[in-house]
């Protein structure tokens, strides 16, 4: 399964969102399609546990979980660091 | 005579829904839990009973506070890197009442933004829990008297 792939199987089961995530574009703002803050703390616990990584506090912003480009930027940024 | 300084106000809200709760606790176990929330939330939120019995805690208590949690946010209007959770704390008075209570980050982002004081109020019920919270300064001292 490559980044995005489980990136995109994590929102489905934890987002909460209230559109299909098949119709998320890249930089579709995940909060604006239905995402509340708790369900975007299970999406951060899903990946790390998906990609076996713990997010810093540096990266825990509204920011980091608003958008699939912005969530494959912080994962290839820790796994690739 | 000039009316005095008002006290300028902020307020936020917000409800989580209790079954939320319950999943996150359920599906990632005390890492949900010790991620979020503080030492003294969890004793308050934590059931005693006999093991196996039942939930390991209070799924509306949590509830209550992650909802505490991000009415301050509200109020603190963070823009860039937000205060780890557990920075925030809805604490409970020994007479009953909550109290917030900020460290860390959390607390210095409020003195950035030079809010003086709190003042909560949370209820739940079976499904949903609510939060608000009231941040205020305190007027300036004009140095009169």
């Amino acid at each position: 399964m490559t980044v995005d792939e489980t990136i995109r199987q994590v929102l489905v089961e934890h987002g909460r969102l209230a559109v299909p995530v098949e119709s998320l574009a890249d930089d579709t703002d995940l909060f604006g399609a239905g995402m509340t803050s708790h369900a975007s703390v299970n999406v951060m616990l899903a990946l790390e546990d998906a990609f076996d990584l713990e997010f810093p506090e540096k990266m825990l912003k509204k920011s980091t979980f608003e958008s699939i480009g912005a969530i494959r930027s912080a994962v290839t940024e820790m796994t690739d660091g | 005579m000039s009316a005095p300084a008002p006290t300028a106000l902020r307020v936020g809200v917000d409800l989580v829904h209790v079954g939320e709760v319950a999943a996150a606790v359920e599906c990632f176990g005390d890492r949900y839990v010790t991620r979020i929330y503080t030492d003294h939330e969890i004793s308050c939120c934590r059931r005693d009973g006999v093991a196996g019995s039942g939930p390991a805690y209070a799924m509306e208590s949590l509830a209550a506070r992650f909802a505490a949690k991000e009415a301050v946010l509200k109020v603190l209007r963070p823009v860039d890197v937000q205060p780890a959770w557990r920075s925030i704390e809805l604490h409970r008075m020994a007479g009953g009442w909550c109290e917030i209570r900020l460290s860390g980050p959390a607390a210095a982002l409020a003195d950035e933004a030079g809010v003086d004081g709190f003042a909560v109020s949370v209820s739940h019920e079976a499904t949903l829990a609510a939060a608000v919270v009231i941040g205020w300064s305190a007027p300036p001292d004009r140095g009169e008297g």
